[in-house]
């Protein structure tokens, strides 16, 4: 048998937009996935070093000791309105937020809402994983109905504290959002559409097109009580059906641009 | 020296104006003045009322519970600060639309038809125009002239081709408490 | 610059956009609205950033972004609205980012009133927000002063990273008063380097108020605990009247310390020794002045327009040396001259030692009979 003789070429690094660090993240988690996503398409649009990410509270509330650009970090649910500031004085800057479902849904839902009612021209990363999960697995506005949680012990009785919230369905009606998609980080032909999504939230705040959002369906198999694998499925079989995936609102603008 | 002026009436009946009229031609003549508004629960019943302080040394209270020169637009407004007044202060009434005199002796009353006067200059909102130039003549707080000028420095701009008539409504104002010292 | 006849609010507001503030972000109360309509004109005119936020809580949130930003920022509200931002505060405050925001104090609590008050001094000069947090406090009592002290503000809290207040009443925020601006400050050309710019040929800047560890946010509360002794040490700033031989002394702050000057005048005149002691930081208070103060003459009346918030302080610097008097007015109701007179007639022939706490018993009696005589 002859070895063929190959060039090796460098396929997998981290990105310049990420630092060079262990994550406090739970095995199976996909912050992970979606802050490389994010700092790839830094990475590949050349605009980390003029990046200023958002830190929400939650999970991800330690994303700026993971991400290679400069960040602050909000109080609960105001990094839209934290990101406004910024970026009003500072629209030469790329400013997004990052964050989860009990942050962006619940606390922060007037924030977010007018952010996107104004067309605030920031872009913004949400990971929906229906379970707050910081402070141990709590009901979140994204919890599924039935889903047992430790402040739903027996299941969301939608009876009694109503109903999950479709954020991007919702965000899609405000007049002034351009850009607003829902993904999933459950398998890799979705992570590849997740990125895609991604990319086209930053050139959309690029172009200074106005408001754009991702929604991201994750696992929290820690707090859902799931193997890694079991959580992914979970997400497959059981939000992506509730949080249906797709472009929820395409402006014009944002249709022509080609990524 | 320091004198407390207010001027108190209805809503609509340019009180606050007469009284930034009054402060503005008070900084000109390099005088402290201070001008504070009735605002919040005082506005009720829509009484307008607006206290103007000039003075010669820095201004400690903008507002006073004893007014030196009340120009009262109205009777309520007489009501009220004739118990109030200081003793030799001059109260400034709108005869027009007050139907009485005061009861006290030791604060001179001058009863001038303003809204009346008003009207045959051609406008009934120069009332207050009236009352300030009787009050410039009846008491020396500021020159007309001092005053003439604030006025057309600060009308707005809408309002300048009615500066004739406001400079005829202080001098009709004037003349009548010069007549009425005469008589 | 000549003097002009400036409207309390909108003066503030001059005096911020001359001071270089390059971010307001508010939301309408009264009676603090004016501030918030001039900057609408104002900001856009000169291409800096204003918006009015949705909440309270959004707008102190952005001025919290702007100030990470590197940008001076700031914001202006009354009570209710200042509740509300409790929260962005003391964040601000644990980041050690600079921001300004003015209080134009209203009557309370809950809903209240839109009328003049100073009973918000507790909230301002004492937090309001969670945590070890020290705000600079700064109580102007002429529209003069206020437009001097929000240039003031900027400077402090650009010095300490720090957050200072403005605090003053809806008399102040209404009354037109003859005053001087400042020029025009250029803009500051270059971030101040701990901010968030965009990490170019540097290492990324972080501005956060989490210190997981308590050891690190034992430090960090260190850290803040020391930076305001220093202000302690740097930044009383007070105004005395006619205290050289006094025997009694008024302290005073705001626009009630004004009424009381106008009160101290008249019993100059009447030959009776008072003089007053205006603070103009309530945070820091001038604590030893007081404390001096108190070691020469024989009584102290304190006036606020509140039940008598500032007067633990000054009880704490008296120290129990001479008796310590209180006159208020609270509701939204702005005490006039002759109610303050009265009292320091009342008090100069006094002899009479109080108990503690009796000073409030008794001031209750005495506005009892007041409001009852329909004053």
């Amino acid at each position: 048998m002859v070895m063929e003789k190959v060039d090796l070429n460098l396929v997998y690094e981290r990105p310049e937009s990420l630092t060079e660090t262990t994550t406090h993240y739970c095995p199976g988690c996909t912050h992970g996935t979606a802050h490389r996503l994010v700092a790839e398409v830094l990475d590949e649009m050349g605009i980390r070093e003029k990046a200023i990410g958002v830190a929400p509270v939650g999970c991800s509330v330690f994303a700026y000791d993971y991400f290679n650009h400069d960040f602050v970090e909000a109080a609960h649910g105001r990094a839209p309105a934290m990101a406004t500031g910024i970026k009003r004085v500072r629209p030469e800057n790329t400013v997004y937020t990052y964050q989860g479902d009990g942050d962006l849904a619940s606390i922060g839902m007037g924030e977010i809402v007018h952010a996107a009612i104004r067309g605030e021209n920031i872009t913004v990363i949400f990971i929906n994983n229906a379970i707050y999960g910081m402070t141990g697995g709590q009901m979140a506005p994204t919890t599924l109905p039935g889903m047992k949680t430790t402040s739903s012990p027996l299941g969301r009785d939608v009876e009694i504290v109503g109903y999950p919230v479709r954020m991007a369905e919702m965000l899609a009606t405000a007049d002034g959002a351009s850009y607003v998609v829902r993904q999933s980080l459950h398998d890799p032909a979705h992570v590849r559409k997740a990125k895609k999504a991604i990319r086209k939230a930053f050139e959309v705040q690029e172009r200074g097109l106005g408001f754009s959002i991702v929604e991201l369906l994750s696992a929290c198999p820690t707090n859902w009580g799931l193997t890694p694998v079991e959580a992914l499925h979970f997400v497959r079989d059981n939000m992506v059906p509730y949080f249906p995936l797709g472009d929820y609102k395409v402006i014009d603008e944002v249709a022509k641009l080609r990524v | 020296m320091e004198k407390s002026i207010i001027v108190s009436g209805f809503g609509g009946q340019g009180t606050l104006f007469a009284g930034q009229v009054l402060a503005y031609a008070a900084l000109d003549a390099g005088k402290y003045v201070t001008w504070i508004p009735s605002y919040g629960p005082e506005m009720r019943g829509g009484t307008a009322r607006c206290t103007v302080t000039i003075s010669d040394e820095e201004i400690g209270s903008p507002l006073t519970r004893n007014p030196a020169i009340v120009l009262a637009m109205n009777l309520p407004s007489l009501d009220k600060y004739e118990p109030l007044m200081q003793p030799g202060g001059l109260m400034l009434a709108n005869a027009s639309l007050i139907n009485r005199k005061m009861d006290r002796s030791d604060v001179r009353g001058i009863y001038i038809p303003a809204a009346r006067m008003a009207e045959e200059i051609g406008n009934p909102r120069l009332a207050n125009m009236i009352m300030v130039g009787a009050m410039l003549a009846a008491e020396e707080v500021l020159p007309l002239d001092v005053v003439k000028e604030a006025l057309e420095n600060h009308l707005p701009e809408r309002h300048k081709k009615t500066l004739p008539m406001n400079f005829q409504a202080m001098d009709q104002g004037a003349a009548f408490v010069k007549d009425a010292i005469a008589a | 610059m000549a003097k002009e006849l400036l409207k309390g609010n909108e003066a503030f507001a001059e005096a911020a956009v001359r001071a270089g503030v390059e971010g307001f972000f508010g939301y309408p109360i009264t009676p603090a609205s004016e501030f918030l309509e001039y900057m609408a004109k104002r900001m856009p005119a000169l291409g800096r950033a204003f918006l009015q936020a949705e909440s309270e809580i959004a707008a102190i949130h952005m001025v919290y972004g702007a100030a990470c930003a590197g940008k001076r920022a700031l914001t202006a509200t009354s009570g209710p609205g200042l509740s509300l931002m409790s929260e962005a505060l003391s964040y601000i405050a644990g980041t050690e980012v600079p921001a300004v925001v003015v209080n134009v104090m209203r009557g309370g609590p809950g809903l209240g009133n839109i009328a003049p008050s100073q009973s918000d001094y507790n909230q301002m000069v004492k937090g309001g927000g969670h945590g070890d947090y020290f705000p600079i406090v700064l109580a102007p009592a002429t529209v003069q002063e206020a437009i001097d002290y929000i240039t003031l503000a900027f400077d402090l809290a650009d010095k300490y990273r720090s957050l200072v207040f403005i605090v003053v009443d809806g008399n102040l925020g209404q009354m037109m008063e003859s005053a001087e601006l400042p020029p025009m400050r250029e803009l500051r050309k270059e971030p101040p380097e701990w901010a968030v710019y965009g990490a170019k040929d540097r290492d990324p800047n972080i501005l956060t108020s989490i210190y997981i560890d308590p050891p690190d946010e034992e430090i960090t509360n260190i850290r803040l605990l020391k930076r305001w002794m220093e202000i302690e040490k740097n930044e009383v700033r007070y105004k005395e009247y006619d205290l050289d031989d006094a025997e009694v002394a008024v302290v005073s702050f705001g626009v009630a310390g004004r009424v009381c000057s106008s009160a101290v005048k008249t019993a100059r005149e009447e030959g009776i020794k008072v003089g007053l002691f205006r603070p103009i930081t309530v945070a820091p208070f001038p604590f030893k002045q007081i404390e001096a103060l108190s070691k020469r003459v024989k009584r102290i009346l304190v006036v606020e327009m509140n039940t008598g918030q500032m007067l633990d302080d000054v009880k704490r610097a008296v120290g129990g040396r001479v008796p310590v008097e209180f006159y208020g007015r609270i509701g939204g109701v702005t005490p006039f001259p002759d109610e303050i007179l009265d009292e320091i007639r009342r008090i100069n022939e006094s002899e009479d030692a109080i108990e503690d706490g009796m000073e409030k018993v008794q001031w209750l009696e005495r506005l009892e009979e007041r409001i009852a005589r329909g004053e």
